[in-house]
């Protein structure tokens, strides 16, 4: 049993917990948080997997920006926990056996067209460098180079899309 | 050395607790954080099929997947926003208008 292999069950328990916290907390602000900590263990996954811009880019994008985001949002409604509406009886355990058949199902379908036997390589000395960096851009602006450009549009448009919906009032008493 | 199956498991699971949390809550908030902890169970195993395959595809198919993250969030937090200034209320089971 290696080091790596003892850093992965570790973390993936943790992963899993803070997932599961994120699903059956009450308040809404415990699972942001919950949601933050298992975004920060991917993240160490993704250093494991030797791809240390992904996990920065992850660390900052979504425990940073999305989260803070979310944080707003809750704070600003003011609806940490929600009433508890009647719920329908027969829907949290059809949902757990829906769950069930939906991971026996990818867990078979990955395993099985997956290649057996493939390791995950240790991030070396090489790959934590900046050859991993520059071998990555070069890959994005020259075969990627259009989706890249896309999804700035797409950004563009979300901005404008956000700030349209919140200005609505403004807009029509003119 | 961690067989990649074990990332592909965790994977999986992690998917299906966000498509739980979709199910059972009615919090439009935390269904939010739901489909966004799908979408990062969907980025690893991006990652660890590019750690696989010995090649950088997978790892630009991850920073798109977070850069449209990014976007679903700002439009569904702002969507989220708007409906609570309306109705005063966000639980899911009275968005039942378009036009309200």
């Amino acid at each position: 049993m290696t080091s790596e292999l003892i850093v992965f069950l570790v973390l993936s328990l943790v992963a899993i917990a803070a997932a599961l916290g994120m699903v059956f907390s009450r308040n809404a602000v415990y699972s942001a948080l919950f949601l933050v900590l298992n975004f920060t263990t991917v993240a160490v996954f993704y250093l494991l997997l030797g791809a240390p811009f992904i996990a920065m880019s992850q660390i900052t994008v979504y425990a940073g920006a999305i989260m803070v985001l979310f944080l707003f949002v809750i704070m600003l409604l003011g609806v940490d926990s929600l009433a508890p509406s009647k719920s329908l009886p027969w829907q949290k355990p059809l949902a757990f056996s829906l769950a069930f058949i939906l991971v026996v199902e990818s867990v078979y379908l990955l395993i099985s067209r997956a290649q057996p036997n493939m390791v995950v390589t240790a991030p070396d000395i090489a790959v934590n460098s900046m050859d991993n960096l520059r071998e990555m851009a070069m890959t994005m602006f020259n075969q990627f180079l259009l989706p890249f450009e896309v999804t700035s549009v797409l950004l563009l448009v979300a901005m404008v899309g956000a700030i349209v919906l919140t200005n609505r009032e403004k807009v029509g008493r003119k | 050395m961690v067989p990649v199956d074990y990332y592909i498991i965790l994977s999986a699971i992690l998917f299906t607790i966000g498509a739980m949390g979709v199910l059972i809550r009615r919090n439009p908030l935390i269904i939010f954080m739901s489909i966004e902890l799908m979408l990062n169970a969907g980025n690893l195993a991006f990652v660890a099929f590019s750690n696989m395959y010995k090649s950088f595809n997978g790892q630009i198919f991850v920073f798109f997947v977070i850069a449209v993250a990014a976007a679903e969030v700002a439009v569904g937090l702002a969507l989220i926003v708007e409906i609570f200034k309306t109705k005063k209320n966000i639980n899911i089971d009275e968005m039942n208008s378009l036009k309200g």
